[in-house]
């Protein structure tokens, strides 16, 4: 992440807080108040109501069916919602057409015209708008400059690489300047190598441009990569909007634990609650999870405690403080993941926990491995308790 | 390892390869009855540098049944055309004969053709033919165009149903369809009989054996030839191009001008080939429906043949409308292959 993003953040943080601060408090762009689509009986959208702030990148992550894709076609007009509104630039834009809406979007399959040469797509939408066409040509090689493909302006679609057609649809949408750029699963169709590239790529463009992006993608990696900030859906639903890295060490519900980035779920007894700490009680460990923060929960209810594979401590040895926050069990397998390895240890209780270990040096014997009986645990501060 | 079909014993020939095929070959080999000697013709054709095998035998088929069925009947009329009228069994005079035992003497006569320029008929019912096939052509895209669109946009089991109906006239014969549209358009026919107890008009309108019949007779019976080439275009049409066209700020009017008409080109070009070439040359409608004043090629063919029995003049006609029929699809292809090295070319 870029300083300039890291800035965004900061300011959007504080204008969610109600915070403010003349100065730089950040435009929203986009807002969508109480927004429901039902197609039929099924609701697809539910009362989903959204800020999207000025220069941001913002990622709608979900998986399929979760009404993200709904979500954005309705900003691109594409659905009308059944209730509720969509303010762009602080104009109602609920009910008006495409065509006639400050924003872009790229297709997910590029939705390229084939009849077209490559300069003939982007001036599409410029000549639309009645430019000067020499004003249209400036712009054209502009934008194909932008993603180096000036090279290339009088081919069809169909003679270009996966990764070209994609750099295509992005600078066709970008070449009317729109005020918030619709990304519908913009990496989907290419392979993990070049996705990796071109989500950097995007970030750059995106920067450089000031364009507000709004990107549709179920990939929780490509969010956490290229984000400001993430919505994560569920079932229609926002279900937590925040930066990738709130998201992850902070998720709200077991579902956002879960969906971004692996986790231990731990399912147990709230048996002791303080303003300071709290206490599970789980089954599936020897001893208690002792939290260092308090939860809004009821004593005697159950909670559920999300622990990530990289926080969890693995040793032969005995820990320090037996009486809390840890378990034995069996080393069940390894996964040699390069970077790091994923340790699967067995615990006495039948429960399998992921532990992630880094691989920081080259010619190292690894210590612990198959069979061999080892203790998990974990710093009090490292739980996350989450509602279900 | 190579399996070709032996076309004569319908078995199949294993050539070995080395390794676990030279087993099977083996096995082949031992199972299979001992050769017989074959025939000199098989040697020929299916042996030797001029062998008939594999892909050359699927290719042979349909072109024996173009030679067969369109090359030589091509070539007796074409024969024909050359000839001269006179009364006699053939009606027409020999093109080759033996004169004096010595020589081989060839007569090409071009009376045929020469009539067919000098007499205003003829080329009046070419370019008659020419003016009703390409305006009802037009008629057949305008109605047909907004058909295809609306099947193609419907929802999948609606369209199967919509399709069945378009196809659903051939069950019934073309000759019964068009005797029909007689009991329809006559003077006292269903059309005018309801006109008239609606009001709307007081004596029936001359509507048979009228201009205007032909292409009622010409749109109906060949519209579904304009309709299906263009559904096959519109259905495969991408929906997400016509949305993005109008994310880039087209109306839907527009996107569609802007995408889906150049898109549907190569359907609205086969459904107007489907339609014009065949009406050119029709005979049933003209022949039924039209009058005596609208003259088509078609009839006037036939009227040579069956009526006047000048088969060299009829022959003409033919090869004539032939000319006029083949040009246009040559310039066509031509048309299309250039598109297509343009395409090429964009590439390098």
């Amino acid at each position: 992440m870029s300083q300039f993003a890291r800035n965004l953040q900061d300011q959007v943080a504080r204008a969610e807080k109600g915070g403010s601060i003349p100065t730089d408090t950040p435009r929203s762009i986009i807002q969508i108040q109480n927004v429901t689509r039902k197609f039929g009986d099924f609701v697809a959208v539910n009362d989903v109501s959204l800020t999207i702030y000025e220069g941001e990148l913002f990622s709608l992550l979900g998986g399929s069916g979760c009404g993200k894709t709904t979500l954005l076609r309705m900003l691109a007009g594409f659905e009308t919602p059944s209730s509720g509104r969509i303010l762009i630039d602080g104009q109602d834009m609920t009910h008006i057409p495409p065509f006639e809406r400050p924003v872009n979007m790229m297709f997910q399959s590029y939705a390229l015209f084939p009849h077209m040469t490559v300069e003939q797509n982007v001036a599409f939408g410029l000549k639309q708008d009645g430019m000067p066409s020499a004003e249209v040509k400036k712009r054209v090689a502009e934008m194909l400059d932008i993603v180096e493909l000036s090279a290339l302006g009088k081919r069809k679609p169909h003679q270009l690489s996966g990764g070209q057609r994609q750099r295509v649809a992005l600078v066709r949408a970008l070449a009317k300047r729109p005020k918030v750029l619709l990304l519908d699963e913009p990496l989907g169709a290419l392979d993990k190598k070049l996705r990796e590239r071109t989500q950097l790529e995007l970030v750059n463009i995106q920067e450089s441009l000031g364009v507000t992006f709004v990107v549709v993608t179920h990939d929780q990696e490509e969010a956490m990569t290229m984000s400001c900030r993430v919505a994560i859906m569920n079932q229609g639903r926002i279900l937590q909007v925040d930066t990738p890295h709130a998201m992850y060490e902070y998720p709200n519900t077991r579902f956002v634990a879960e969906f971004f980035g692996s986790v231990n779920m731990f399912e147990g007894i709230l048996v002791e609650d303080e303003a300071d700490h709290v206490v599970i009680d789980c089954p599936e460990l020897s001893r208690p999870i002792y939290v260092s923060h308090g939860v809004s929960g009821r004593e005697g209810g159950t909670a559920y405690a999300a622990i990530r594979p990289e926080k969890v401590a693995l040793s032969k040895e005995e820990p320090a403080d037996t009486s809390r926050n840890c378990s034995t069990g069996v080393v069940q397998d390894i996964v040699y993941l390069g970077g790091e390895s994923t340790y699967l240890v067995k615990l006495d209780s039948g429960r399998v926990v992921r532990v992630s270990l880094q691989n920081a040096y080259r010619a190292a014997e690894p210590e612990i491995t198959w069979d061999d009986r080892v203790w998990i645990s974990w710093q009090p501060s490292n739980v996350v308790v989450v509602s279900s | 390892m190579s399996t070709e079909l032996d076309p004569l014993t319908g078995g199949a020939t294993v050539s070995p390869a080395p390794g676990a095929a030279a087993t099977v070959a083996e096995q082949t080999k031992a199972d299979a009855p001992p050769p017989r000697p074959k025939h000199r013709l098989y040697r020929v054709l299916f042996r030797g540098p001029l062998a008939l095998r594999g892909r050359g035998l699927v290719i042979a088929i349909p072109y024996l049944w173009l030679l067969l069925f369109f090359l030589t009947p091509f070539a007796i009329v074409l024969k024909i055309s050359f000839a001269e009228f006179m009364v006699g069994v053939p009606p027409y005079t020999p093109l080759v004969e033996w004169v004096d035992d010595t020589y081989l003497k060839i007569t090409l006569a071009f009376s045929g053709y020469k009539y067919l320029l000098e007499d205003s008929m003829y080329v009046n019912a070419y370019l008659g033919s020419l003016r009703i096939a390409a305006t009802a052509t037009v008629l057949c895209l305008l109605l047909g165009y907004p058909m295809a669109y609306g099947i193609a946009r419907s929802s999948p089991s609606t369209r199967n149903v919509l399709l069945l109906l378009v196809v659903l006239p051939f069950w019934t014969s073309f000759l019964i369809r068009v005797y029909a549209w007689i009991g329809i358009l006559k003077n006292n026919g269903l059309l005018n009989n309801a006109l008239m107890g609606l009001g709307i008009i007081n004596e029936p309108i001359e509507m048979l054996n009228t201009e205007f019949a032909i292409y009622i007779g010409i749109v109906y019976s060949y519209l579904p030839f304009m309709i299906l080439p263009l559904y096959t275009t519109l259905e495969k049409l991408d929906g997400s191009l016509l949305e993005a066209a109008m994310d880039l700020g087209c109306r839907p009017w527009k996107a569609f001008l802007k995408v889906t008409l150049p898109l549907s080109m190569p359907g609205i070009v086969a459904g107007c080939m489907l339609v014009f070439i065949p009406s050119v040359g029709e005979f049933v409608i003209p022949d039924l429906l039209g009058g005596a004043s609208t003259l088509m090629i078609g009839k006037v063919m036939w009227n040579e043949f069956f009526q006047n029995r000048d088969w060299p003049t009829a022959s003409a006609v033919a090869i004539a409308m032939l000319i006029l029929l083949v040009l246009p699809i040559v310039g066509f292809q031509r048309y299309q292959l250039v598109q297509e090295e343009k395409a090429r070319e964009g590439s390098k």
